[in-house]
């Protein structure tokens, strides 16, 4: 018999530390078999920021180097530009990119820089404790908005993906969920593009993925995944949102 | 024929892999990890046909798919 599937070389032997049914893990195997298709793993240096996407420094085999909250773009850029040769990714959460990290997500993508970033949406600030977030969408519960959240008082959700995809040094912007194995498999094309983006120096990629808490939600995990479906898939632009001419040839 | 492994130590009982597997094959057991999760055990392993989906699904990597 053989093996056809199991743990990918992009990814250490330790078990995550994250919540069950948590969809960190989902992803996390997803970067982890790209960076072993595209065999990238000694060349690639990943960067983690402030949050449950935090944890991740010790579950990827390849280099990390940890940022401060919401500065990881920042800090690849400066990777990225002292060593032109490595793939630099960042690994973030929406708590972390879409609200203090707003104006490196913004800015990185204007300049172009030829990083890679991966976006976990799960909606809310997962480890602090389930507090809003600038991505909680309309009506939702969270500890800081315990009616559901008000847009006439605090906004509408951002669309961070929609956003950066209007900035001409974002050639490849794609939002995917990982809600059921189509999608799942769906999301791993698209993040195994954004790395060949940055493999070929086309500029600046972003993919942004819908996730799950279970913990702070208040659902199981399969409920999770519904929920994902019913209420968040309507309300942010799901697909390949942005993809240049370049892109479209590799 | 294939086979579904799953590695005791890695499950969180999350129960995804259960609700993906399209054959029923995998069940929330009644034995815990060192952790007191209730690992998932294939219940009904003759049925198992290898497709994949609950390695898919599994967030901890804790299924291993032999074919």
């Amino acid at each position: 018999m053989q093996k056809v599937f199991g743990r990918p070389q992009g990814l250490t032997d330790l078990p995550f530390h994250y919540c069950p049914g948590c969809t960190h893990g989902i992803v996390h195997r997803l970067v982890g078999e790209v960076l072993e298709e595209l065999d990238i793993i000694g060349d690639t240096i990943g960067v983690a920021p402030v949050g449950c996407a935090g944890f991740s420094l010790d579950f990827f085999a390849c280099d990390f180097v940890g940022a401060a909250h919401g500065r990881a773009q920042a800090v690849a850029t400066g990777i990225k530009r002292a060593l032109p040769d490595k793939i630099v990714f960042t690994y973030q959460g929406d708590g972390d990119i879409a609200a203090i990290g707003t104006a490196h997500a913004i800015h990185v993508a204007a300049r172009g820089e030829k990083i890679t970033t991966i976006m976990v949406n799960n909606a809310v600030f997962g480890m602090t404790g389930g507090q809003m977030a600038p991505t909680t969408i309309g009506g939702q519960v969270t500890t800081t908005s315990p009616y559901g959240r008000d847009c006439a008082l605090v906004g509408a959700p951002i669309d961070l993906p929609k956003t950066v995809a209007t900035l001409n040094g974002a050639v490849y912007v794609a939002a995917c969920a990982v809600d059921t194995p189509k999608n799942i498999l769906q999301a791993k094309k698209c993040i195994k593009k954004a790395f060949q983006v940055q493999q070929r120096g086309l500029g600046y990629a972003l993919v942004s993925v819908l996730s799950t808490c279970p913990t702070n939600w208040g659902l199981s995990p399969v409920d999770c995944l519904k929920w994902l479906q019913e209420n968040m898939m309507p309300v942010y632009e799901m697909g390949e949102l942005k993809m240049t001419e370049e892109v479209k040839a590799l | 024929m294939a086979k579904v492994v799953v590695l005791g130590e890695y499950c969180k009982s999350c129960g995804l892999c259960v609700a993906a597997c399209p054959r029923k094959v995998l069940a929330i057991g009644d034995k815990a990890n060192s952790k007191g999760y209730y690992v998932a055990v294939p219940a009904d392993p003759d049925k198992c046909i290898g497709c994949g989906l609950c390695g898919t699904v599994c967030p901890d990597l804790a299924l291993e798919i032999y074919k």
